[in-house]
């Protein structure tokens, strides 16, 4: 507990000093990692560690960021952590309900009805046009900056969605390692084996839910805060797939693991863009690039490392006895 | 629009549910699997239609292009991809179809564009049952009857039945079971093509396999994935009872109609409505 809390601290720190030495548009990728590793972490915490696979974690992130931008344009008077907990907590539901449907479901099943979720949700903005924008979406701005404090407002971004996502990854971590996180693999490793031992799987599945929507509630919400707007078109399946390859290419099941996910999916993204305007390529290539890549890597960890980034270091450190990390 | 027009119009887009749906039982059947990247193998072989269709201005010679490039794409994404996996795990084969999607999907993008571009259909589309929807009911029906008497009366349909059902029994009586499950992803990745022929139009671009993915697999979910008959009832079942939601409900709700068919379907009967149901192995 109080490991997790000081390593948060320390991190906190380093973010904050580094966004002093970078200019404003690395602090929003900077920021964006932040979110995209919450992200990632909520569906290690429902996959890696609880054996459901989601290909829709996208939903939840819509939910999220439609949350937020809902209540900054129509409640402006909320603070805006206020609507950042309205936003973990309307996507929790909206997980609470996945799982309830889900719990019956495995394998094939449960990943086609992830999916159809990730495909249909954003359609909702279409049918609701005055309410939710239609396919422009909400635009906004959140004036969360106090007077007093004379920094970029990309700088403060990156703060304000750091020391949410650390405060968050480190009641993640204190679960996970917990009863929770111990039922949550039994779980995975054999069904009846964990029922047989007393545990409710069902209820153990919807608990993962509950977590990994919350998590994804809430990085939605940092992203509406970060880009100042929530639209469809950010919450497509590719974004559901995207975080599913950050997911495997960090290694499957460890906190660390969607760290490193989330880095390189933010490296990918930046690299793939500045590779196509040295090579002088077109448009189309250019926008497509990125999502090759992330297939790209899908393929290439799941055939030669299948541990993942997070594998690698391991490996790299004398071996511990399990449960001592 | 009245209620004939949904129905007919219905029957038409369960055709290609149907199709791909198809596609996917093949694969499951042979492999336990599902291949998630059948959408962007479906529009890769659409893309090459249109391209040739662009090139000579006919459709046929598209149509049987796009159909052979499934069969080699089906052949090779099983070779490269799926067997190096066979020892690995339920999870390591989906995500590398998944892998597989995003990069097709993305190719597809960065030679033909993002922008919608006009597809040819095989015959007239005018009218509430046009001739271009009856070709899509037909040919969809005489393939699923075809590989349906390919898989109970012949040799090689037994053999692949063999080599899903029990691989090491297979292979000691003289099966090739590599052989067969090869075989098996080309003929699913070709129906996948024809299912793609039939989306495509009025116009292709790179997601619009998505949805009918989405649609496919929940008829395959709800016909019982490893139940070929099923999941081509399931398929037209399904194309009726969305183009109802869409029509009466709105078109924007059709796919989170899908996905609560789906759930319903799937709390009430696990297994799919025709699904066999199975004890899983402790």
């Amino acid at each position: 507990m109080l490991r997790h809390l000081l390593l948060a601290l320390a991190a906190l720190a380093a973010i904050v000093a580094l966004t002093f030495l970078v200019d404003p548009f690395t602090n929003i990728r900077i920021a964006t990692v932040g979110y995209l590793l919450l992200a990632v972490a909520g569906l290690t915490v429902l996959t890696g560690l609880t054996g459901q696979i989601s290909l829709g974690h996208g939903a939840f992130l819509f939910i999220g960021a439609y949350t937020v931008a809902l209540l900054v344009v129509y409640v402006p008077s909320l603070p805006f952590w206020v609507d950042l907990l309205a936003a973990a907590a309307a996507a929790g539901l909206a997980g609470v309900l996945t799982g309830a449907a889900a719990a019956r479901l495995h394998g094939p099943y449960l990943a086609g009805a992830t999916l159809a979720l990730a495909v249909g949700l954003p359609a909702i903005t279409q049918r609701f046009p005055d309410f939710l924008g239609g396919s422009n979406g909400l635009g906004f701005t959140v004036n969360s900056k106090p007077a007093g404090i004379d920094i970029p407002s990309t700088q403060w971004q990156a703060w304000i969605v750091w020391l949410t996502v650390l405060a968050a990854l480190v009641l993640l971590a204190n679960l996970t390692r917990g009863r929770v996180g111990r039922r949550l693999r039994a779980v995975r490793d054999d069904e009846v084996a964990a029922g047989l031992a007393g545990i409710h799987v069902g209820r153990t599945k919807i608990t993962a839910f509950l977590v990994s929507a919350v998590c994804g509630g809430l990085a939605g919400g940092l992203q509406a805060f970060l880009l100042g707007t929530a639209a469809p078109g950010s919450f497509t399946p590719a974004l559901s797939l995207g975080l599913l390859a950050a997911m495997v290419l960090g290694g499957v099941g460890s906190l660390w693991g969607a760290l490193w996910g989330a880095v390189a999916l933010v490296a990918l993204q930046a690299g793939t863009e500045e590779l196509a305007h040295a090579l002088e390529l077109g448009t189309d290539v250019a926008n497509n690039l990125p999502l090759a890549a992330y297939g790209v890597v899908l393929i290439a960890v799941v055939m030669a490392f299948p541990q993942g980034i997070h594998g690698l270091v391991r490996r790299m450190r004398p071996v511990k006895p399990e449960g001592a990390a | 629009m009245d209620l004939t027009t949904l129905l007919l119009s219905g029957l038409a887009l369960g055709a290609i549910y149907a199709a791909l749906g198809l596609s996917l039982v093949i694969i499951f059947r042979a492999t336990q699997m599902v291949n998630f990247a059948q959408p962007a193998l479906a529009l890769v072989c659409a893309y090459l239609a249109f391209a040739v269709n662009r090139a000579t201005g006919g459709y046929w010679l598209g149509f049987i292009v796009a159909i052979v490039a499934g069969g080699v794409l089906g052949a090779l994404t099983e070779r490269l991809l799926i067997r190096p996996l066979k020892d690995r795990g339920p999870l390591s084969p989906v995500i590398v179809t998944l892998g597989l999607l995003l990069v097709l999907q993305a190719v597809a993008g960065m030679i033909w564009t993002a922008e919608p571009q006009s597809f040819p259909y095989a015959f007239d589309f005018r009218g509430a049952f046009s001739p271009a929807s009856l070709f899509a009911v037909v040919v969809v029906l005489v393939t699923a009857g075809a590989i349906l008497l390919l898989f109970k009366f012949t040799t090689i349909g037994l053999r692949m039945r063999a080599a899903a059902f029990r691989p090491e029994v297979a292979a000691l009586v003289g099966v090739r079971v590599g052989r067969m499950l090869t075989i098996g992803w080309t003929l699913a990745a070709a129906v996948g093509a024809l299912a793609g022929l039939l989306a495509a139009p009025p116009f292709i671009h790179p997601t619009v396999m998505d949805t009918v993915f989405v649609y496919a697999l929940t008829a395959a979910v709800i016909g019982g994935l490893d139940n070929a008959i099923g999941t081509v009832i399931g398929g037209f079942l399904l194309g009726i009872v969305l183009s109802l939601v869409s029509g009466y409900l709105g078109a924007e709700l059709v796919t989170l109609a899908a996905l609560a068919i789906l759930v319903v379907v799937l709390s009430v009967r696990p297994d799919g409505l025709f699904g066999q149901r199975v004890a899983r192995r402790v």
